[in-house]
């Protein structure tokens, strides 16, 4: 075989010393190349500030440390002293972290179904879809960060009107939407205990928190619901299923990306939350008197960390093995 | 004709271009019992009532704390203390607003926390971008593995590094170079006065988040758009190349411009949860330091909040700080959520 390019570059190898020293690079290196300067400040920040970050953050948990005049501070290692002490000294720790995650457990799932639910409706063609779907997403611009703080020593809405409890999403007794009192008495014939009918009805007294906290999910449910293409639907039509099957058929298979991604990130979005009530007690610590608490605050929220890991990697592997992923090409 | 013939069909020709068709019709009522009187209609019916109801309701539970908080706004203190006032003040009054604006500094801190989010909001959307574009578009070794550190930066709580962040922004060094150029090593000869930079109380500890992509939910950013980038068909690109084009002119004439919608979307969020952000304002924010929105809450001295209904009075003082705080996102807002709801849209994130 005889290639032009291979020849020429021959020839110029025996004329000796080439002035241009041009290498040829492929195209797929050149896009490699393209690909890492796009990504580059990400790496820098990473290599530069997160990793500093993260391994200081490790460090500080196995350490005491000291400041001193002037702004600057010594650490001295410990070791596992400030795990041991979150653990077995201090009183509520482990007490909050196991009612928290319970919370967690019971919450996420309802923030799931309900967000899907919506998303469900919202991509329905009716009268005025456009103004709830403005509505709805208000949640996620407004109610986060600041206004979430406010909203959390709120105790305003509560004394001013028989709806007040919806205001902060607060349990008040007297105000509240149902009471489980009631529920109770229906459904103590039954074989449902009690502790399920007093969580159904934290649900719905909660429900402005997880209206609130189903802001994001369902916009990735509304968008992977407008990804379905609406030739399957109108087949389905012509065939005869009802709504119903084509629920169960069609839409859930189609969405179960979506919802592993949901159950991702509402279980990291919660326990980041402000209103997660291990995050409030490790702050608490964090700003007690002296600066032992700032340590022991970091080894408690590390071993949060490595426990919602846990569940995150447990309800993945769950999850991708039911996830239907469909083939576009 | 068959058929035409049976049911009595007459047509005649009215002129060159149109016929007439006359045929015995079904009767009125019977039309309208078989199409309104049945199973399908009335259920159709009770799911669009049922539906709307709740919807409706939904939306109630979401923009009923805004009314009352605005209306609770307006009250005068007398109004607390009157039982029979729930939403409608009897005396309004516009005394908290002005307090508030005038003694927290609402202003200063509008200004200077506008130029904070907008200059944050900016970097971040145009680095997530640049980032996203190259996980989306192009194959390089270690790709996933990046890709899933940023997960990684994603899922590990602000919070966990909160000792550490502050301690990296108030020490600010990177690799020992300051520490270094300070004399750390050489006795004797000093070039910078201190071994470390004290970045608190300037904006540059966010600035530096956001220009490497690891500031607040940048995560959730990168991915968003990644999924994005990963719709636009490659031929786009690559008949750019073919025409001569490299691959950043590219990006800037023919990706940006495509993506304009997604942008606004990443935009706004970064741009309202960076207004709203009290975390890394209180964490890299003394007193001393520029006034921002989290220093506005708080009670202005001239309103006297110790009589009866006192701690209905405060709180509604702090919800009318709230509401300052987020009256500009509310009006942007407006204009935007047609850009986010289709920006979202169109990312169809899948998996």
């Amino acid at each position: 075989m005889n290639f032009p390019a291979a020849t020429k570059g021959k020839g110029k190898k025996l004329r000796g010393p080439v002035k241009e020293h041009h290498r040829i690079v492929s195209l797929d290196k050149k896009k490699a190349r393209a690909g890492w300067i796009f990504v580059l400040p990400f790496i820098l920040g990473f290599l530069l500030i997160y990793i500093p970050v993260i391994w200081q953050s490790i460090s500080f948990s196995f350490s005491e440390i000291n400041y001193i005049q002037g702004g600057g501070y010594i650490t001295e290692f410990v070791g596992l002293d400030n795990y041991k002490n979150a653990l077995f000294t201090d009183a509520s720790y482990v007490t909050t972290l196991t009612s928290g995650l319970e919370q967690m457990i019971l919450e996420i799932p309802a923030i799931i179904f309900f967000s899907l639910f919506v998303a469900i409706l919202l991509n329905q063609k009716m009268v005025g879809r456009a103004a709830f779907r403005a509505i709805f997403f208000i949640p996620v611009i407004l109610s986060t960060g600041l206004i979430a703080e406010i909203d959390a020593g709120n105790t305003l809405s509560d004394q001013m009107g028989s709806a007040g409890s919806i205001d902060t999403g607060s349990e008040n007794a007297a105000a509240e939407i149902v009471s489980s009192v009631d529920i109770q008495s229906l459904f103590s014939n039954m074989l449902i205990g009690s502790e399920l009918a007093t969580t159904v009805t934290g649900f719905v007294n909660n429900i402005f928190d997880i209206v609130n906290r189903s802001g994001v999910q369902m916009l990735i449910f509304l968008a992977g619901l407008q990804g379905i293409s609406p030739a399957i639907y109108e087949s389905c039509q012509m065939e005869g299923a009802s709504a119903w099957e084509t629920f169960w058929k069609i839409t859930l298979p189609m969405i179960s990306p979506m919802i592993l991604v949901n159950f991702v990130y509402t279980i990291i979005d919660s326990f980041t939350a402000q209103s997660n009530k291990v995050m409030q007690y490790i702050d608490s610590v964090y700003s007690q008197a002296g600066s032992s608490g700032q340590v022991i605050s970091s080894a408690m929220s590390w071993m949060y960390f490595i426990v919602v890991i846990a569940i995150v990697a447990i309800v993945g592997l769950i999850a991708s093995r039911m996830v239907f992923y469909q083939r576009k090409d | 004709m068959n058929k035409a013939e049976t049911t009595n069909v007459k047509v005649t020709k009215e002129s060159k271009n149109s016929i007439r068709v006359e045929f015995d019709r079904t009767p009125l009522l019977d039309r309208i019992r078989a199409k309104y009187f049945t199973m399908y209609f009335v259920k159709r019916v009770a799911w669009y009532l049922f539906r709307f109801l709740l919807l409706l309701g939904i939306s109630y539970i979401i923009l009923f704390p805004f009314i009352s908080k605005i209306s609770s706004s307006f009250m005068s203190p007398e109004d607390f203390v009157d039982v029979t006032v729930s939403l409608i003040p009897r005396h309004p009054t516009l005394d908290t607003y002005e307090a508030i604006i005038v003694e927290n500094a609402y202003l200063k801190a509008l200004l200077n926390t506008f130029i904070l989010a907008v200059s944050c909001a900016i970097l971040q959307t145009f680095v997530c971008c640049l980032i996203a574009y190259g996980f989306a578009k192009f194959k390089f070794k270690g790709n996933n593995l990046l890709f899933a550190l940023v997960l990684f930066t994603m899922i590990v709580p602000h919070s966990t590094l909160k000792l550490s962040l502050l301690m990296e922004f108030r020490n600010f060094d990177i690799l020992g170079i300051f520490n270094f150029l300070g004399g750390g090593v050489i006795d004797g000869i000093q070039i910078l006065e201190n071994t470390y930079i004290k970045l608190t109380n300037t904006y540059w500890p966010l600035w530096i988040l956001s220009a490497t992509g690891l500031a607040f939910k940048n995560g959730l950013y990168i991915y968003m758009l990644r999924q994005f980038f990963k719709g636009v068909p490659d031929e786009l690109e690559e008949s750019a190349y073919v025409d001569g084009s490299g691959v950043f002119r590219t990006f800037v004439q023919i990706i940006l411009p495509l993506s304009i919608p997604m942008l606004i979307t990443v935009f706004m969020f970064a741009f309202s949860w960076q207004w709203t952000d009290n975390f890394y304002t209180d964490l890299f924010y003394t007193t001393s330091g520029p006034t921002l929105m989290t220093d506005i809450v708080a009670i202005p001295k001239t309103l006297d909040t110790s009589f009866a209904g006192g701690s209905m009075y405060s709180t509604a003082i702090t919800n009318t700080c709230g509401m300052l705080i987020i009256a500009p996102l509310i009006l942007i807002y407006v204009f935007a959520q047609k850009y986010i709801i289709q920006g979202i849209e169109r990312s169809g994130i899948t998996g």
